[in-house]
């Protein structure tokens, strides 16, 4: 690791500043790929700016629609918390199912999706929901917060402060571990919401996406067995040592249909 | 568990053989207090960092030193030409063997510090000294190294082709040495009179070790004394101190200690000779300082040797009742880009001689190809070609089974060496002394109650799941070794071992062992038969190794030897202490020393109540009043050192069920049955967890672990946990371990040894269980691991019959 400067802003007001003085100062929440990316000296920020100094970008709200994350509220607590079992158990599922214990309990829900790594699990909940993206600076909807591999729609200088999640009718997660580390090989999020059904596939490609093929299919008759036929395009999909692509289309159709089958 | 012991339930010493004592060990490494080579500071310790290569293979044009050199802290920056001007030699290979018409192996120059030519990605550039180790690593990225980057080979297949890049420009062909054993005409006669030829062609796939405690190396030296001192996580102290001293660095034994102190698992990646030993030893002495090297994960992905790497074709000749007339294997095995310690060794002579397996198959050839790449060097990994052999026999075992439409289980009674003819002699070497691997073979089916599975699979299949079973008889070669034998295939050096027993003036034993602990549970292992033979409880024995200037000459711990061949020795020096001190006695109770027994740790006169304790003689040892000074030395201390006259023979009989989901491809492991004849238990329980272990380290392989260069670049693309799959406890069921019991014939304990077994057996039971699998589907072999994405791949390939026959 190289050296770095450490600053913890008690201000969101600081927080801007702070990133938009130093050089290449990156926002620190959990660290969980941040720290290691520098221990390997795959990264060498500056400056990391702690954002644990900021209470109101933690913790969980809800009215009965929409459940409010704060940006640093760890996974640990996501999974924990009463109101988004009961509101949204697939949500919790999600996040009691991500990294082990070591990581729910520092990962945040602001700094998985601020990464946008391809095979996060967070993403697809973002986005399978239709959630909205809080920032310092304005609210961005989810389809258009995760813009590439690693990219968001975030601009310098901009954090997530939270994430206010739709309460769906119904939703599901299914997740393919790879082997070995453990994230999704394919991660695939099924909601039904006020607007139609939502699919959202992790892992699979270089960015989270939505299956409208099969959003389309789901929203005619919402079954398992109309997926029956389902062949599932492996264009764009990644491959790597653990799958090629058409491993991961075949995931993301036993997923899809997997998930189904919880919601019926 | 269910072992003899337990079943006569009669263990009159609690710390003594047969005994399931909790390891003295642990309670220390449980603590965190275990003191290994990264947790050693030195007065003016200086702190290193290598400069590896980013390239398989190219020219060093240009090193600039003078970026790093100006960074804060930065003490020196060292290369392999200081190296050569320093006069330092090559690192040795220690086991090359005979090739084909008497051809030797080839043994091209191995400098610790690349001189001219990089050869895999991670082949050490140079070597950066700071003040501190975040000084060293900076100073690292600013060592300016220019290359040419050449064309690499990365598998043996191009590696042998014509026309493919050479890795040593003096060896055109790759191939380093062109091996063979065996009779060849009598196998090819014996092919022509075949009712049945069964084939096979596999990849054993490559490993790395992934010990716990990635390696370390501090160098020191004494400059009032000239006296250097090497600390290494090492698994044989004084072969280093042998190697590095005599071969690389000129340094006289008298002037070289090397200790290794808590080892944090080994595997094999720990028993060779590195190039980071001898580098920071020769730099301790050029700075005048300690050097401290600690390797990080990612550095021990690409630095420490790895393990297996063949390609295979295999063919078994059977008469008409599927009696196995004989066998003919080629291999081709990857060294490398450079012979690592007992590179060509572990393909060859750890390999070839155990393809005979429990079977009494007539003829047998083999020919292997050892051939270097441009990749990391290759080298013994737990079972060390004996898992290699095991797998090709056994899966080809169970390929004839399959075509000849015999059972497993009876094609492998059909052939197996019968309980009468041991000692048996193989075609390939080797003596069996002992062993009955079909007893084992028996209790096993009973015990996975191999009669019910065609139940269990029908409701697998009911929900969607394909089950298969998967069965091995093995047999394998270890208790290295005997000198004369392994000297003639090549050995250079001795393979005995050693112990030390020093008794205190109070009665209290202080052991010294040649062999090498690190994780393997020896301090409580030897000192249980200590406490049997004196008969004095395991808290009063302490267990010493590890370090070459408190224990004398040892060998180390590799191819489980340390209780076949150390604990023989142990016992020599046990009894030469028992003997002495029955003189010492005889004089105290005014008998003659043929008169005096030992029993229950009293020496007394045969047939009367007169006796001394073992303490009171220890003591009149070492107060010699009423002693026989005239005639016996004072002081009780032994030592004795152990050549075997033969390998040890565990054996076994290993049976694993598996669930395979054909819309995912997952392999669910779901149970694993082991039988096995390991010769006398000391520990149960440590047993029960050596064989367990080695079962998931061979269940990694089978299953998950894979070490994946890219053929073109040659850039190690499993280069992390992220990507590089370790079994995990969740993997893997409760282990059923048994034992079925012959004593080893040739050695004081009747003991043949467990670290390795487990290793040996498990890839081919999985393996042979994920085909029955998918047997449905004309599948008769699949490569490891066995991951979900290649099991899909078979299972779709072979046309989406996968649905589970109802």
């Amino acid at each position: 690791m190289q050296s770095f400067e450490y600053l913890r802003p008690t201000t969101l007001t600081e927080v801007g500043g702070m990133l938009g003085k130093m050089g290449e100062a990156r926002p620190l929440a959990g660290g969980m790929t941040l720290i290691p990316a520098m221990k390997l000296r795959l990264a060498a920020p500056t400056a990391l700016v702690d954002l644990s100094g900021l209470p109101e970008l933690a913790g969980i709200k809800s009215d009965g629609k929409t459940v409010t994350i704060g940006a640093m509220t760890k996974h640990a607590d996501v999974a924990a918390s009463a109101d988004v079992r009961k509101l949204i158990p697939a949500l919790a599922a999600l996040a009691g199912g991500i990294g082990d214990a070591q990581v729910r309990n520092r990962g945040t829900l602001g700094g998985s999706i601020a990464n946008n790594d391809p095979s996060a699990c967070y993403p697809a909940a973002v986005l399978g929901l239709g959630a909205t993206v809080v920032t310092n600076r304005r609210r961005i909807a989810a389809d258009s917060f995760f813009t590439g591999m690693f990219e968001t729609a975030l601009a310098p200088g901009e954090i997530v402060t939270a994430v206010a999640f739709p309460v769906p009718s119904a939703a599901a997660y299914e997740k393919f571990r790879s082997p070995a580390s453990r994230y999704a090989l394919v991660g695939v999020f099924v909601a039904k919401t006020t607007s139609g059904v939502r699919v959202a596939v992790t892992g699979a490609a270089p960015c989270v996406f939505r299956a409208s093929a099969i959003e389309a299919i789901l929203n005619e008759k919402f079954s398992a067995e109309t997926l029956a036929s389902l062949r599932f395009p492996a264009d764009g999909l990644n491959s790597d040592l653990h799958g090629d692509a058409q491993y991961r289309a075949q995931l993301v159709g036993v997923l899809v249909k997997r998930a189904i089958a919880k919601l019926i | 568990m269910n072992h003899p012991a337990e079943i006569e339930g009669a263990v009159a010493n609690p710390t003594g053989i047969g005994a399931s004592m909790r390891r003295k060990e642990d309670m220390r490494f449980l603590m965190g207090r275990g003191n290994y080579v990264a947790d050693i500071k030195l007065p003016e310790m200086t702190y290193g960092a290598f400069v590896r290569s980013p390239h398989a293979h190219a020219r060093i044009v240009s090193i600039d030193k003078s970026a790093a050199l100006a960074m804060p802290g930065v003490i020196d920056v060292l290369t392999g030409e200081d190296m050569k001007a320093d006069g330092v030699g090559s690192l040795p290979c220690a086991w090359p063997v005979v090739g084909k018409g008497g051809a030797p192996t080839k043994e091209p120059p191995h400098p610790a510090i690349a001189q001219g030519k990089v050869r895999y990605v991670g082949d050490a550039v140079a070597f950066v000294i700071a003040e501190s180790l975040h000084q060293a690593r900076n100073a690292a990225e600013a060592v300016a190294v220019e290359y040419d980057v050449l064309p690499a080979v990365v598998g043996v297949l191009d590696a042998i082709k014509p026309g493919a890049a050479a890795v040593f420009d003096d060896i055109p062909d790759n191939v380093c040495v062109d091996w063979e054993l065996g009779d060849k005409h009598a196998t090819e006669a014996a092919f022509k009179k075949a009712a049945h030829i069964a084939r096979i062609s596999l990849v054993n796939n490559r490993l790395v070790g992934n010990p716990m405690e990635p390696r370390a190396a501090i160098g020191a030296f004494d400059r009032a004394r000239g006296q250097h001192t090497l600390y290494t996580t090492s698994q044989f102290p004084h072969i280093v101190k042998l190697l590095m001293g005599n071969f690389v660095l000129n340094i006289p034994q008298h002037k070289l200690r090397v200790v290794s102190p808590d080892v944090g698992g080994g595997f094999g990646v720990k028993q060779f000779h590195y190039a980071e030993e001898a580098v920071v030893t020769w730099a301790a002495k050029r700075l005048g300082r300690p050097v401290k090297w600690v390797c990080d994960r990612s550095e021990g992905f690409i630095s420490d040797a790895h393990g297996r790497d063949h390609v295979t074709e295999a063919e078994m000749a059977l008469d008409e009742n599927g009696r196995f007339l004989a066998l003919k294997v080629s291999t081709i095995a990857n060294m490398g880009g450079y012979l690592s310690t007992f590179g060509p060794n572990i393909p060859t002579n750890l390999y070839g001689p155990l393809l005979a397996g429990v079977y009494t198959t007539p003829a047998i050839y083999c020919e292997v190809k050892a051939v270097f790449t441009n990749t990391v060097p290759v080298d013994a990994y737990r079972g060390a070609g004996r898992p290699e052999a095991t797998f090709v026999l056994e899966r080809l075992v169970d390929v004839a089974a399959s075509e000849m439409g015999i059972a497993k289980d009876e094609i492998r009674r059909r052939n197996m060496i019968p309980p009468n003819a041991y000692p048996y002699q193989t075609p390939v070497l080797m003596e069996y002394d002992s062993g009955d691997p079909g007893g084992c073979l028996e209790k096993a089916l009973a015990k996975a109650d191999w009669k019910g599975f065609a139940k269990r699979k029908a409701a697998s299949a009911a929900k969607g799941k394909l089950r298969g079973i998967g069965l091995c008889t093995y047999i394998e070669a270890c208790g290295l070794a005997p000198s004369r034998i392994a000297i003639r295939l090549g050995v250079r050096g001795g393979l005995f071992e050693s112990a030390a027993v020093r008794v205190h003036p109070t009665g209290q034993v202080t052991v010294l062992m040649g062999s090498h602990n690190h994780g393997q549970g020896h301090e409580t292992t030897f000192a249980q038969i200590v406490s049997e033979k004196l008969s004095i409880p395991a808290e009063n024995i302490e267990i010493v190794f590890g370090d070459t200037d408190k224990v004398q000459f040892g060998l180390g711990t590799y191819g489980s030897r340390s209780l076949a061949v150390g604990g023989s020795a142990l016992v020599k020096a046990t009894d030469k202490v028992i003997a002495k001190g029955k003189k010492i006695a005889a004089h105290m109770l005014e008998a003659a020393d043929t008169d005096i027994e030992f029993a229950d740790g009293v020496f007394s006169v045969a047939g009367t109540d007169r006796n001394k304790s073992f303490a009171e003689v220890a003591l009149s040892a070492h107060f010699p009043v009423d002693y026989p000074l005239e005639i016996l030395e004072p002081g009780l201390e032994e030592q004795a050192f152990y050549d075997p006259v033969n390998f040890t023979f565990p054996c076994g009989a290993h049976i694993a069920e598996v669930e395979i989901d054909p819309d995912t491809g997952v392999v669910e492991l779901l149970s694993y049955v082991c039988v096995d004849d390991i010769g006398t238990v000391i520990n149960p329980m440590i047993v029960d967890g050596q064989i367990t272990g080695g079962v998931v380290q061979g269940v990694g392989q089978a299953l998950y672990e894979d070490c994946v260069y890219d053929p073109e670049s040659g850039q190690l693309l499993s280069g992390s946990f992220m990507d590089y799959c370790m079994p995990r406890a969740d993997h893997v069921p409760p282990v059923s371990v048994e034992t079925h019991i012959t004593k080893c014939t040739h050695n004081p304990l009747g003991v043949k040894g467990c670290g390795e077994l487990g290793t040996i057996g498990s890839p081919a039971t999985v393996i042979n269980a994920v085909v029955d699998a998918l047997s449905h589907l004309g599948v008769s072999h699949i490569d490891m691991p066995a991951s979900p994405h290649r099991v899909w791949r078979v299972i779709n390939e072979a046309g989406g019959a996968a649905r589970p026959a109802q």
